[in-house]
């Protein structure tokens, strides 16, 4: 009986409390069709991320949140998260620590000094060097600003991942071909959130369209102060991070 | 005339040369026309990759249903998180993923998570988490007792009782 | 974690390039270096160097060959590789290879290699017999033309191949060197000194590989050493050693100095994992060491058996010295992590795709080839051979 009634809300309750949007998509998740999911126009989007350093509390629920969505191998990591710890002025030596890619969290170290919890995960740079060295095709960025990975043409040669300056890349070793973090292009093109956002329990990552006029991204670009990781590389970096500390790298 | 025998002989001469080009020339139609043959469908439409591969990588299965679908149901677990401190984490950030439940709900039925070790991943004392972040060393804070013996994880202040 | 040491991205634990795509370089740089010096006889006109002319023409055929085949066993799914001819990606550094590979097998080399030994194969298709005969028919493509007209032309013909085949040897391998040198993520490979660097390392090896071949099939087929050729190639060695030497230190020197935000880690690395491989093999022994004894005969005279003794010793020392700079910079370049706080180790794998058993395979594997066209295609002098 009580079964029934939440039955009855789910198809009720599903379209007055989902944006439309996403009601549809949900639909065709269920029917685990998603390339046909109809009102998603890959022109409309240009994916980014951002990353509010100062809420991270490195429990490693994205780390484990991607591996679980993405079938990620064990020892292999699509997003990670990094311990720094910096003795005051030695920000060009700072200690750094990722134990398992912070999946199991980390346990406490450090007593002094500066201390803080760095997520990572591809950049989807708009200009990226692995979409660049690729001699095949195999990786490209999409219209709406997501680099992925094609399995079914990748030659297993490697070049992508030694162009990645943030070492975001590894060989799948079931498919014998490059694996990056996608973003959760399956679910974001459904009116979803990514994995990991949606399981970082403070908010830490923000999945942005910086597509959307209306997407809260663009007050937090403009009030904060935002920097991409190794702005040097210019590679179009789309994963803006509040308050990075110079150390990291 | 002495120019007509030249060029005779010249190409007499040369004629060995021209079956190397000749080989050559079918070696590079023969290429094209296999290139024409094998080459994806629709290569290069959008950029230098094959765009069914977007398709590829969108059909994979989903796991994390997702907040909204989780309260189109739970109308009442809703409420309870809303005054506390708990309501902008995602159902799923404790609960784990969900998405079959969400499917056929009586197909997957969720186990409760044990709070005694879901709590301390994100309470647990560390000097790296940020200063202004609830922190506690469970081993002395606690006793060992789970969490939920005092706090409600939906909304985990204490009230004071009665 | 094992051979870790400070911090490495989780993801650069595994190396991606292994002792397969060392040989690479290596292979490709005997195929242009033996190629350069057979182009010193036909284009420059030294005739002392003639006798190692067609030697060095099937030497540089025997591992060109094999140059692609440590790639395609290092790849994921090798069965994908036709893909680089089918949608070459522009803007890839690596896209371009087989294109240049192919032109570079097919316009330069098995054209020179064919209008060199024309007359001979015709010949051959008359006289000989058997399966010899019919492989000899086939090469001939059909035309029996020896005149003396025809052949002024083959000669004509080589001459410009050859001509187009130097900056072509130069391409090949400076390629290699680019697809390195422009990682811009990899401060190890990242100079554009090293489509330079790879040029005259690959003249050097392969002059030494053709130098020590010369000597040794001779010595096999006992016949007569031309002092007056192998005197001329450890010349050469010579000079390209040390343009070779003094562009790599240009470039150790450049980095010391400048000493940018990869200077530790890169500085660590030669003083600890790289300290064998680069300063004693690379530099000490295999660059020195060659260097001193090559420029000490042409500085004293000494007589015929010593020089042999220096030749064969210098030029095995360089071989090893070429092989140690590749290694230095395939597996060099990823010992470091990409956030320069740390290392990770090598562990060199042996009976696997990727292990030391294939690695030393694909190295024997030219000299099987070689074997196989000194057979069909002799080298050597009329008058020796026939004897």
């Amino acid at each position: 009986m009580e079964m029934n009634r939440r039955e009855m809300i789910a198809d009720t309750g599903k379209y007055i409390l989902m944006t439309g949007a996403a009601a549809i998509a949900w639909e065709y998740v269920l029917a685990g069709k998603a390339e046909a999911s109809p009102n998603y126009d890959v022109t409309k989007h240009w994916w980014a991320m951002i990353i509010d350093v100062d809420k991270c509390i490195g429990c490693g629920n994205c780390v484990r949140a991607c591996a679980t969505e993405n079938d990620v191998p064990e020892g292999y990591f699509r997003t990670w998260v990094e311990r720094y710890h910096i003795e005051d002025w030695k920000s060009e030596n700072p200690e750094v620590d990722s134990p398992n890619g912070g999946f199991d969290g980390f346990p406490d170290k450090h007593q002094g000094g500066k201390n803080f919890f760095i997520p990572k995960l591809c950049n989807h740079c708009a200009d990226s060097p692995c979409v660049q060295v690729c001699p095949v095709g195999a990786t490209f960025r999409t219209p709406d600003g997501v680099v992925l990975v094609d399995e079914k043409y990748c030659l297993g040669c490697r070049y992508c991942i030694q162009a990645c300056p943030y070492g975001c890349r590894f060989l799948n070793p079931k498919k014998n071909t490059a694996d990056k973090c996608t973003l959760c292009y399956h679910r974001i093109t459904q009116g979803l959130t990514t994995a990991c956002c949606e399981s970082c329990p403070t908010s830490a990552r923000v999945l942005a369209d910086l597509k959307n006029p209306k997407d809260p991204v663009h007050e937090f670009l403009r009030t904060h102060n935002v920097q991409v990781l190794k702005p040097h590389m210019a590679t179009g970096a789309k994963v803006f991070y509040k308050n990075l500390d110079g150390a990291v790298r | 005339m002495l120019c007509l025998l030249g060029m005779k002989d010249f190409l007499r001469n040369t004629e060995h040369l021209s079956r190397v080009v000749l080989l050559l020339v079918v070696g590079l139609i023969a290429f094209l026309l296999v290139r024409r043959a094998v080459v994806p469908a629709e290569f290069g439409k959008w950029g230098h990759y094959r765009p069914a591969s977007l398709d590829d990588v969108r059909a994979r299965p989903i796991k994390f249903a997702g907040r909204e679908a989780c309260e189109a149901c739970h109308s009442d677990q809703v409420e309870a998180k809303s005054k506390g401190k708990h309501v902008n984490v995602g159902c799923e950030a404790c609960h784990g993923p969900l998405a079959k439940h969400a499917e056929d709900p009586s197909a997957v039925v969720p186990q409760l998570p044990d709070t005694a070790i879901l709590c301390a991943r994100c309470h647990e004392a560390n000097s790296a988490k940020p200063k202004g972040f609830p922190q506690v060393i469970t081993a002395e804070h606690s006793a060992g007792l789970p969490c939920n013996t005092c706090h409600k994880p939906h909304n985990p202040k204490i009230v004071s009782e009665n | 974690m094992h051979g870790v040491e400070g911090y490495i991205y989780p993801n650069e634990l595994e190396l991606q390039w292994s002792v397969l795509v060392v040989l690479y370089p290596y292979i490709t740089g005997l195929v242009a270096g033996a190629f350069i010096l057979a182009s010193l006889e036909r284009v420059f006109k030294v005739d002392a160097v003639k006798p190692t002319y067609r030697l060095a023409l099937l030497v540089a055929l025997a591992f060109l060959l094999v140059a692609p085949l440590p790639l395609q066993m290092h790849l994921g799914h090798p069965e994908r590789s036709f893909e680089m001819y089918l949608t070459p990606h522009k803007s890839s550094a690596m896209a371009m290879f087989g294109f240049v590979y192919l032109w570079y097998l097919m316009i330069v080399l098995l054209m020179e290699i064919w209008l060199e030994y024309r007359k001979d194969i015709v010949q051959w298709s008359q006289s000989g017999a058997g399966f010899k005969r019919l492989i000899y028919k086939v090469l001939t493509l059909g035309s029996k033309n020896i005149s003396p007209g025809a052949l002024k032309v083959d000669d004509k013909v080589g001459w410009f191949i050859t001509l187009i085949g130097i900056p072509s040897a130069f391409l090949l391998h400076g390629y290699v060197g680019f697809i390195f040198g422009s990682v811009k993520a990899n401060p190890w490979w990242s100079t554009p000194l090293m489509p330079v660097v790879f040029i005259f390392s690959a003249m050097v090896s392969g002059i030494a590989a053709v130098l020590l071949l010369y000597m040794l099939t001779s010595k096999l087929k006992k016949m007569v050493i031309d002092m007056r050729c192998v005197d001329k190639i450890a010349q050469y060695l010579l000079y390209a050693f040390i343009i070779d030497f003094s562009l790599e230190m240009l470039d150790l020197i450049h980095r010391i100095y400048e000493a940018d935000e990869s200077l530790n880690a890169l500085d660590f690395m030669v003083h600890t994992r790289l300290f064998f491989s680069q300063v004693i093999l690379q530099i000490g022994l295999g660059t020195l060491v060659p260097i001193a004894l090559l420029g000490l005969v042409q500085m004293v005279k000494f007589s015929e058996v010593v020089r042999k003794r220096i030749y064969v010793f210098a030029g095995s020392l360089t071989m090893i010295s070429i092989l140690a700079m590749r290694w230095n910079v395939v597996i060099g370049g990823q010992l470091f992590s990409k956030s320069f706080l740390g290392y990770t180790s090598y562990k060199m794998e042996f009976a696997t795709r990727e292990g030391l058993l294939p690695a030393v395979a694909l190295v024997l594997l030219p000299f099987a080839i070689l074997w196989i066209l000194v057979k069909l295609l002799p080298p050597w002098p009329k008058t020796e051979a026939a004897a």
